[in-house]
């Protein structure tokens, strides 16, 4: 399959690979997997007291597509709030990639690692308000 | 006419691979081009659209997450949902795990690790096969529903650690 020249450059230069610190009360981490196709993402952010993104990391095992969907997110992260980052939608990272419809589910797969993400620092601001 | 039809095999989980193989080695010769330089365009048409149908066929029974699914989706199942990401998190990490390991052994040229790995997960494989087994026995598809979901994730990383062997012999 032909791959757009933006899958390329992030499959082969992909940004923000590697893991911020799970245990860190501010990094928020979103596993995701697609039975689909038996890939797996993780992305973890990194959010300050205003609750903007500091920094974003991520690994995906799965094929050129998930890669880059995966990276692309983490520059678009960084400097957005966790609100900003939630409303992110599949069909704007599918676009600026320019994903064939049977790589669309690689698109589906970030937003779903955001939300997820999201979902767990949200959850970790929460237990540490109750404190 | 479905697959299972096709091999003239019971629509089983457990089914038997030696009679997969030989039945579709027997319709793909039949349907081998070959033998239909003199037909008519029509059974020409025809034995080529056997022979794909076989070929697909055979791809999807041979590999048991996809064999597994298949027979959801005969039951009325939609065990693949592309829109459906959501996995039990302790399996997302087992994975994560696996991967890791496999990426450092690979970049470490450590082909005994990326074989005992191959044990490790072949065998959790193997464990998850045998309860689906059970569960279509049972008719208890809704745990064979995320069996076969996690199955499709574990016929993946064994595939790809196989891959990662032979690149690295």
């Amino acid at each position: 399959m032909a791959y757009s020249d933006k899958v390329l450059d992030h499959y082969e230069n992909p940004r923000n690979v590697g893991s911020l610190d799970k245990n860190d009360p501010t990094v928020g981490t979103g596993m995701v997997g697609a039975p689909a196709c038996g890939d797996v993402m993780k992305l973890m952010i990194k959010v300050n007291e205003n609750g903007i993104i500091e920094d974003a990391k991520f690994k995906t095992y799965g094929c050129g597509s998930a890669i880059a969907s995966s990276s692309l997110v983490t520059e678009w992260l960084k400097g957005r709030t966790i609100e900003e980052a939630y409303a992110i939608k599949n069909t704007a990272i599918a676009e600026e990639l320019a994903l064939p419809p049977v790589k669309i589910h690689c698109s589906v797969l970030a937003e779903d690692a955001i939300k997820a993400a999201v979902a767990d620092i949200k959850a970790k601001q929460s237990a540490k308000a109750t404190i | 006419m479905n697959y299972f039809e096709l091999f003239k095999l019971p629509p089983t989980f457990g089914l038997d691979v030696a009679t997969l193989e030989s039945n579709y080695r027997k319709i793909q010769s039949e349907s081998h081009p070959d033998r239909f330089v003199t037909a008519s365009s029509a059974e020409k048409l025809a034995s080529m659209q056997t022979a794909t149908m076989a070929n697909e066929a055979y791809q999807t029974l041979k590999s048991p997450g996809l064999r597994a699914a298949y027979l959801l989706s005969l039951q009325g199942v939609a065990a693949i949902d592309e829109k459906n990401n959501q996995m039990p998190a302790d399996f997302l990490m087992q994975q994560m795990e696996w991967r890791e390991a496999i990426e450092d052994a690979e970049n470490a040229r450590d082909v005994s690790t990326l074989e005992s790995l191959l044990d490790e997960i072949g065998g959790a494989g193997k464990n998850l096969q045998e309860s689906l087994k059970s569960q279509f026995q049972h008719h208890h598809l809704s745990e064979a529903t995320t069996s076969t979901r996690k199955l499709i994730f574990m016929d993946k990383v064994r595939a790809d650690i196989v891959k990662s062997i032979e690149k690295l012999d």
